[in-house]
């Protein structure tokens, strides 16, 4: 029987606010254990929470960026559950008036076509602390300073039929949210967390099967790993007869498998009611007005104005716009040295490939637009060739070099002297007389290598088309 | 709403509270005697009406995103029986 | 006048002229605590020796000129669920028995910097959920005018406290009649106010819709004195209103003539102690008499408050003291096996019976299948009381009421039975249901010569209405003013 599989998500993204949710600690990663903490964040009795404004302006723009209806009038909820990571014995979430409902994103199909994932909802939530297992003690150690960073949740619809179309979702949802600045996205910090639900049915049937929930999964790879692992392990319960129980369950990306997480994690009555410490938040129509006219532009429509405006191809233009990162070294080096073309193809090809080989994601890359700029400047205006060029920019991808120092220090400078390189051609043909008679007899290879041989001569650092008019000049 | 064994079971996992045998049946006549007196509610007639969280409220109570110093942790710690390199301690979590 | 028998605007007046020094009031209220606790217990905790530093300390701030609140140097003190930096704050639970907070309350934080001096913490129905104070950890309170009575609750120890010339004034809390109820009981003043008018920041939730911190005092104007300190705009809670404290010279000038009171007869009827009733409405006479005007009306949606706070109170209580695991502060079990077991044993070695009760209460209210018929049903009713109040102030300046159905009972007489206990809160619990100001104060006796406490409620931020009328009402007569036999002399009473 052939099975299709049904997916949802539910993405955690942690807002880049300075402060955390609910008290004025600071949001910033890391930190000794509990010194990012205070009287509010650590549930201390009598404290009381307050409202990061912040936090709503950023939900909503999380909101607008995904196509979603604001709640103007939201509130929020408690959920009511013991855990040593969860000082108050609740989380303030939003349950019954989630700030944002009904969006949706354009995503890519298995096949290159596109489809809509709607979004259900966007909710306001803080973060829960941390547990470190202790093996000297046999015990946890608990550190709440993570605790009470603001979130939100992004639930999407079960639209996802392939393991692809999530893996694009990802993607373009966190291109979106990092360019409205609202997270920056960082899995490995994470910043972007995402929980997977997954059932299948054979195709045809209308009804959805029993689904079951995978947490926190902390890669894309590792999801699209515990999308094929789990749907496999569903069809084949299907297949021997069995039923798929709801539960939660945990993916093991080292053993590539999922595990089913204890029962009483399963069933949870988490006494939902409305947070009496805080007030109603009142989103007003001038309030969105205000949020959408500041609002940095979306990936799609930049896209559409890289084609338009600098003739990029569609194709170029898209991956430009598919990172944050890429945008803003393209336009911050653009803005120092024009030429969106120019600057379009070296990050295409150089700056990609240089990050590919490196294993590197375009966020970690450190490349200072002022250098870049001044790079691409020097090859076009022939101080130094391309190939040259080229090994400057790995030289400051690596090093972190200043390109001009590098090529003064390096002596990497063009030689643009006709005379000089001519003689040095004149040296070439005179050592390499049998590639000459092989050259003048039809072997158009050997002129490749007289031509090598002549670059080398002058340490690579001659245009290569000087060379080459004059090896035709002097042969032919 | 008759109150059984069950569900006095069921409110002790949700309060994490444990009661002994003669504060199981003191408690299960209690709530059986509450409930009855909350159930007069069900006299009045709340269709379409409102529910309401707080009497009057304020709303759009906020805090600017200013970060301030975090509390003293040696103090925060003072007030745990249990603690270790400025954690918390409490029995392993993880399976 | 004996020193213990000023009241706190007065003793704090001839600190100010220097009359009286303040480690010189100090003194005799520590004397007067040492001579009656034995009998009454109203404070958990009391430190002599830090009460006395801190008095030469503002002794030396006033000389300074440096204190201008006409409370400065005026012994006084503090509920213990109410924060306290550095001094223990029990909320009489066991669960909290050791816990020393980090930070202190917002109110308490203004009357130190007014210069008050804390005498100690006083005693409360345990985590104040209680109308006796018997359900405390550390043994009940006394009620001063009769010690085999109940003082009321759960502020018992506030207002025992102020009758047994302990402490001039106390801070309490209030969440369905804990200000109001001891007060009567004790035959002292007590207010209300305002959900919002006073921060609720670092008072230990009990309801966080419902809680307020009021003060407890000798007369009206005490505590409009109190008042006047307290009610400040605080940013780190978000329910605190911005808003006027009651003039303290308009309270103490002002008069009820041409003010209309209402009388809810559905306050009066049926489990009224027909004492309690006829007293109270020789107090209407009297604000009659004194040129108010009464009208008697209907306000049959009473019947169903008692239900409605019992279930809003006990949801927002699970939820609140679900924070006690063990884990942070407070108790923590001895023996465990794992996380759970940690959790289990803390919290049922850790709080008292009665706690227990309304955390299980309030699991349920809030339990899936049963939050829609009895929470959310709640909050609609809470709506309806509402309509109900606000219909009334469109006529009325204040509504007058009993503030408990009977005098202060026997101890251990209604230990037994919560449900009879519950009905208790009848005149009282509806006010927080809506948050509207009210207050207590005494208006006569019993045959037995137990205090009778009238209720006054005002609209919402109404707290001066209510002050300037218990003011009028306290210049006429002298209920406020008696103290119980044991407590009518100085230091050396029994």
């Amino acid at each position: 029987m052939n099975y299709e599989m049904v997916l949802g998500l539910e993405v955690h993204v942690e807002l880049a606010t300075k402060t955390k949710i609910f008290c004025s600690c600071t949001t910033e990663f890391g930190g000794d254990p509990n010194t990012h903490c205070c009287e509010v964040c650590t549930g201390q009795p009598g404290a009381l929470p307050v409202l990061n404004r912040k936090v709503v302006e950023y939900s909503v723009r999380a909101g607008l960026a995904t196509g979603c209806s604001i709640t103007q009038r939201c509130k929020f909820d408690r959920k009511n559950y013991f855990y040593p990571d969860l000082p108050k014995a609740y989380q303030i979430s939003q349950l019954y008036l989630p700030i944002c409902h009904d969006g949706g994103i354009e995503v890519e199909t298995e096949d290159g076509g596109k489809k809509i994932i709607g979004i259900k909802e966007i909710h306001m939530e803080e973060d829960a602390g941390k547990l470190v297992h202790d093996p000297w003690e046999e015990c946890s150690l608990v550190d709440y300073n993570r605790c009470g960073v603001p979130l939100i949740e992004i639930v999407s619809q079960p639209d996802f039929r392939s393991a692809h179309e999530v893996i694009s979702y990802l993607e373009r949802l966190k291109a979106i949210l990092q360019f409205v600045g609202v997270s920056d996205c960082k899995m490995q910090e994470g910043s972007l967390r995402a929980d997977v639900n997954l059932s299948v049915r054979p195709v045809g049937q209308k009804e959805f099967g029993t689904r079951t929930e995978m947490k926190n999964i902390n890669s894309f790879k590792a999801i699209a790993r515990a999308i094929a692992g789990e749907s496999q392990r569903q069809i084949e319960l299907l297949e021997e007869g069995k039923r798929v129980i709801q539960e939660t369950r945990r993916w093991d990306d080292n053993k590539g498998a999922s595990f089913a997480m204890r029962s009483k994690e399963n069933a949870q009555d988490y006494k939902y009611f409305p947070d009496p410490d805080l007030t109603p938040v009142m989103i007003s129509d001038e309030m969105i007005d205000e949020i959408r006219r500041t609002m940095p532009e979306l990936p799609e429509p930049k896209k559409q104005r890289y084609v338009k405006e600098y003739g990029l191809p569609e194709y170029d233009a898209s991956i430009l716009t598919g990172s944050k990162y890429l945008v803003q070294l393209f336009e911050q080096t653009v803005a120092l040295c024009g030429n969106p073309k120019e600057v379009s193809n070296w990050i295409m090809g150089d700056v990609m490939m240089l990050l590919k080989n490196s294993g590197k994601d375009a966020e970690e890359l450190d490349l200072s637009p002022a250098g870049f700029a001044s790079l691409i400047t020097m090859v076009q205006k022939g101080s130094i060739n391309r190939t040259v060029g080229k090994k400057v920019l790995a030289a400051m991808f690596s090093d972190k070099v200043d390109p001009e120092q590098y090529v003064r220090e390096n002596g990497l400078e063009a030689v643009n002297d006709d005379a000089a390189i001519r003689k040095a051609v004149e040296e070439v043909l005179a050592q390499n007389e049998k590639s000459v008679t092989e050259y003048k007899s039809g072997k158009e290879k050997a002129l490749q290598f007289l031509m090598g041989q002549s670059m080398r001569a002058l340490r690579g650092k001659a245009n290569p088309q000087t060379i080459t008019a004059i090896l035709h000049e002097l042969l032919d | 709403m008759m109150i059984t064994d069950e569900l006095v079971g069921y409110l002790e996992e949700l309060g994490k509270i444990r009661l002994d045998d003669g504060e199981k049946v003191q408690t299960k006549n209690d709530l059986q005697k509450i409930l009855a007196y909350m159930d007069t509610l069900n006299e009045l007639d709340t269709n379409g009406v409102e529910p309401m969280s707080h009497a009057f409220g304020n709303e759009n109570v906020f805090r600017e995103d200013e970060v301030q110093p975090s509390a003293d942790r040696d103090l925060l710690l003072s007030n745990s029986e249990r603690k270790k390199d400025g954690s918390y301690m409490v029995p392993r979590t993880f399976e | 006048m004996e020193l213990l028998d000023l009241t706190a605007l007065q003793l704090g007046q001839k600190i100010k002229s220097g009359e009286i020094g303040v480690r010189e009031a100090a003194a005799a209220s520590i004397s007067r605590i040492r001579a009656a606790e034995p009998a009454v217990h109203s404070f958990v905790s009391f430190n002599e020796e830090a009460a006395l530093t801190r008095a030469d300390e503002i002794q030396k701030k006033i000389d300074a000129g440096e204190l201008s609140s006409p409370l400065a140097g005026v012994p006084m003190a503090v509920k213990d669920n109410i924060c306290t930096k550095g001094v223990a704050t029990t909320c009489s639970s066991r669960m909290l028995e050791n816990f020393v907070p980090t930070y202190s309350a917002n109110a308490w934080h203004l009357l130190e910097n007014a210069g008050a001096v804390m005498l100690g913490k006083t005693n409360l129905d345990e985590f104040a959920m209680g109308s006796t104070t018997e359900t405390s950890y550390f043994g009940a309170t006394r009620n001063p005018w009769d010690p085999s009575r109940v003082p009321g609750g759960s502020s018992g120890g506030s207002a025992a406290a102020v009758a047994a010339g302990e402490a001039f004034y106390t801070l309490g809390s209030d969440t369905g009649g804990s200000i109001r109820q001891p007060a009567a009981f004790c035959g002292v003043t007590g207010i209300k106010p305002t959900y919002g008018s006073v921060s609720r920041y670092g008072l230990v939730a009990f309801a966080s819709s419902l809680d307020q911190i009021g003060p407890i005092g000798r007369d009206a104007a005490d505590c409009a004195a109190v008042l006047a300190e307290i009610m400040k705009h605080d940013r780190r809670d978000s329910t605190s209103v911005p808003t006027a404290a009651p003039g303290l010279s308009a309270v103490q000038n002002g008069s009820v003539k041409g003010m209309k009171i209402g009388i809810p007869k559905n306050f009066y009827g049926e489990g009224l102690d027909s004492e309690v009733r006829d007293t109270i409405l020789k107090a209407a006479e009297q604000f009659r008499a004194m040129g108010a005007e009464l009208e008697e009306f209907e306000m049959p949606i009473v019947k169903y408050a008692v239900p409605t706070y019992y279930i809003l109170a006990t949801a927002e209580a699970s939820s609140n003291l679900a924070r006690y695991d063990g884990v942070k502060y407070g108790y923590r079990a001895k023996d465990y096996a794992d996380l759970a077991e940690l959790y289990t044993k803390t919290r049922s070695e850790g709080f008292g019976m009665e706690v227990k009760r309304r955390i299980l209460l309030g699991c349920f209210v809030l339990s899936s299948g049963y939050y829609d018929a009895y929470y959310l049903k709640a909050l609609k009713v809470r709506a309806l009381i509402k309509q109900a109040f606000d219909r009334a102030f469109e006529k009325y300046d204040m509504i007058l009421a009993p503030t408990a159905p009977t005098t202060a009972y026997k101890i251990g007489e209604n230990t037994g039975d919560p449900l009879k206990l519950y009905l208790g809160d009848i005149y009282t619990a509806m006010i927080n249901i809506v948050g509207l100001p009210a207050l207590t104060a005494p208006c006569g006796f019993d045959a037995k010569g137990l205090p009778v406490g009238m209720q006054l409620i005002g609209r919402p931020f109404g707290e001066e209405v209510l002050l300037t009328a218990a003011c009028a009402y306290q210049r006429e007569t002298d209920f406020h003013r008696r103290r119980p036999s044991a407590f009518l002399k100085g230091g050396d009473a029994q």
